[in-house]
């Protein structure tokens, strides 16, 4: 047997498996997410009550990082999963490496009822969340950083500094501390990017690579202030850490939802993938999560409360503050090169 | 006796030689047969600087492994049977423990809030905290820490065989303890020593949750290259060619010690 044939035959007793478990439903899909209180809040506010509605069995799975198994799975020829809820860029990646199903926007009313930036040919925007300057309030109890550039500002603001080890969004930080507009950033302008990185460089104790050291160095008072995902930080502040953020100059970034090629169930999938962005499913997940609906139209649900909907990242006046991540710069050439230089430029 | 060993062999190659195979494929194959991912691994800079680290660090961990390591196993090895299997417990005893766990409890220590500096700064030894992790210092003390047990194991082995008749016999003779020990266990553990080095050397080539969760990001090991390049190139070849690569320079490396002592010495007692 070659070894194509041996990853279908595993991939089919795999699918059997699955298909065994839920025999007796007419349709089904099977959907993944990330795991963790992240899928077990859009178990509650999107995906069972979006099974319910549509008569359909939704099989859960979930893995960290969908890239590498989107790749195998396509790649054998019988793909096992439907619908995936990854970040956009992968999502549009994959639509250009043929691994990813082109949509078809009649079909997803909803959908296609989205602002043009909050979708593709090949995705979704699915929930929002944002890359913010988060800082310590015991390191400044008044006149915190506000800005990218009080971040870079390091005789005004003293104190030990964190940035993610990669160069989504941290990019974008470093051209905004240069005095970039952020709507006017794409397309980036690497050079001078990576040229602010320089100047902050050595004042940067820890490049964090997991949202859990970037918690961890926030609630132990480790760094002072730092770039992190909004989510990660309000987690610390309700835990009782004295910390807080700006969505100021935040980047907004979004996971999407996209279908792999292929696709076991793809008229089902499809169905799905408009009823998971439904305005009123999408306003749940907040309710459950502090991360922002896909959907800009739930805000208009009457779900939401005004108090909520301010504590949100891609809630329109905090939408209006940050710069929208083009994910279709970062998966262009240009991106994927920038990407590649940040190796060198960390180990530099 | 073939059928004894075919089940063994059979998940030896079903789980080792055909996905390592298949990672070593993937490295000179994509859309026919290329050289392109070991052109980047051997031209470009952050490759070598990420080996000469790599190596480094693991040259590190292993002396300050045999220096912690070598005093152990010769203490368990000269007291009485009771105290060895205590002594050698607390060796091994760390083992239950997750990786992931040990590395944030050296986190816990060694940063600017770790119990460490706190502790310096409340006998006002230091004034400003110490920059004890998030950077190479505190991934080569969690590694050591990690990696101690294989050091301390083979030691204790070879040093097990070695009769007690012969200090017995140095001292005799006249010598000094500290001579008997320089002239004649000295030179009788050295296999162990061999055995130690090697295997504390080559795990720590692979290490990858240490340096990535106290390195603070610029200490970038060979495993930490493997994993990026997976995200970075979008296919498989451009990691395995990595991997790969690491992999020579461990055979090179088991190929070099062989020729001084026996694999059995390293893999298995005799």
């Amino acid at each position: 047997m070659t070894l194509k044939q041996n990853l279908r035959l595993g991939c089919a007793l795999l699918g059997a498996i699955g298909f065994a478990a839920a025999a007796d439903a007419a349709e089904q899909i099977t959907f993944v997410s990330q795991g963790g209180a992240y899928q077990q809040a859009q178990t509650v506010a999107i995906l069972d009550p979006s099974a319910k509605k549509l008569g359909i069995t939704i099989n859960q799975d979930s893995i960290p990082d969908a890239w590498p198994a989107i790749k195998t799975q396509v790649g054998s020829g019988k793909p096992i999963w439907d619908v995936v809820d990854t970040p956009t860029g992968y999502c549009l990646r994959g639509g250009e490496q043929g691994l990813i199903e082109k949509l078809d926007f009649s079909k997803i009313p909803n959908a296609a009822a989205m602002p043009e930036s909050y979708r593709s040919p090949y995705s979704v925007s699915y929930e929002f969340y944002s890359s913010v300057l988060a800082f310590s309030q015991k390191t400044f109890p008044k006149d915190a950083p506000n800005s990218w550039a009080d971040f870079w500002d390091v005789k005004k603001f003293p104190g030990r500094r964190a940035l993610r080890n990669h160069p989504i969004a941290t990019l974008e930080a470093a051209l905004m501390a240069d005095g970039v507009a952020p709507d006017k950033l794409y397309p980036l302008d690497v050079d001078r990017a990576f040229k602010k990185l320089e100047e902050i460089k050595p004042s940067i104790t820890v490049w964090w690579t997991s949202g859990a050291q970037s918690a961890q160095l926030l609630n132990d008072g480790e760094v002072d202030m730092e770039m992190a995902w909004n989510g990660r930080v309000s987690a610390v502040a309700k835990e009782g850490a004295k910390v807080a953020f700006t969505y100021n100059q935040g980047v907004l970034q979004s996971t999407s939802l996209c279908i792999l090629k292929g696709a076991p169930n793809l008229d089902t999938a499809v169905k799905f993938l408009n009823e998971a962005v439904d305005p009123v499913h999408q306003a749940n997940l907040p309710l459950n999560i502090d991360y922002g609906p896909g959907n800009p139209k739930a805000f208009e649900t009457s779900v939401i409360k005004p108090e909520r909907a301010a504590q949100l990242p891609s809630e329109p006046a905090n939408a209006a503050k940050q710069a929208l991540m083009s994910y279709a710069w970062w998966s262009s050439p240009a991106g994927e090169a920038a990407e590649k230089r940040w190796a060198s430029f960390m180990q530099k | 006796m073939l059928a004894l060993v075919s089940p063994a062999l059979l998940v030896i190659l079903l789980l080792i030689v055909l996905p390592v195979g298949w990672l070593a494929w993937q490295s000179i194959y994509h859309d026919g047969f290329t050289l392109e991912n070991y052109r980047r691994v051997f031209t470009e800079d952050i490759y070598w600087r990420s080996f000469a680290l790599t190596f480094e660090i693991s040259v590190a961990v292993t002396i300050i492994a045999l220096l912690l390591g070598y005093p152990v196993a010769y203490l368990a090895n000269s007291v009485p049977k009771g105290w060895s299997i205590l002594i050698l417990s607390l060796v091994v005893l760390p083992f239950w423990t997750s990786v992931l766990v040990r590395a944030y409890a050296w986190l816990a220590l060694l940063q600017r809030t770790g119990v460490i500096n706190q502790l310096l700064r409340y006998l006002d030894v230091i004034s400003e905290p110490l920059a004890l992790v998030h950077n190479t210092f505190g991934t080569v003390v969690a590694t050591v820490h990690i990696l101690l047990p294989f050091m301390v194991l083979p030691l204790y082995a070879t040093m097990q065989k070695i009769p007690g008749d012969l200090m017995q016999a140095g001292a005799s003779l006249g010598a000094s303890p500290s001579l008997t020990f320089v002239r004649v266990f000295l030179p009788l553990s050295l296999p162990g020593v061999l055995a130690g080095c090697t295997m504390v050397f080559v795990l720590c080539l692979g290490f990858y949750i240490t340096p990535e969760l106290l390195g603070g990001g610029r200490t970038v090991m060979v495993s930490m290259l493997v994993s990026r390049n997976v995200e970075l190139y979008n296919q498989f070849g451009a990691a395995s060619a990595v991997a790969v690569a690491l992999l020579l320079s461990v055979l090179v490396i088991f190929f070099a010690v062989s020729r001084f002592i026996s694999l059995d010495r390293i893999l298995g007692q005799k």
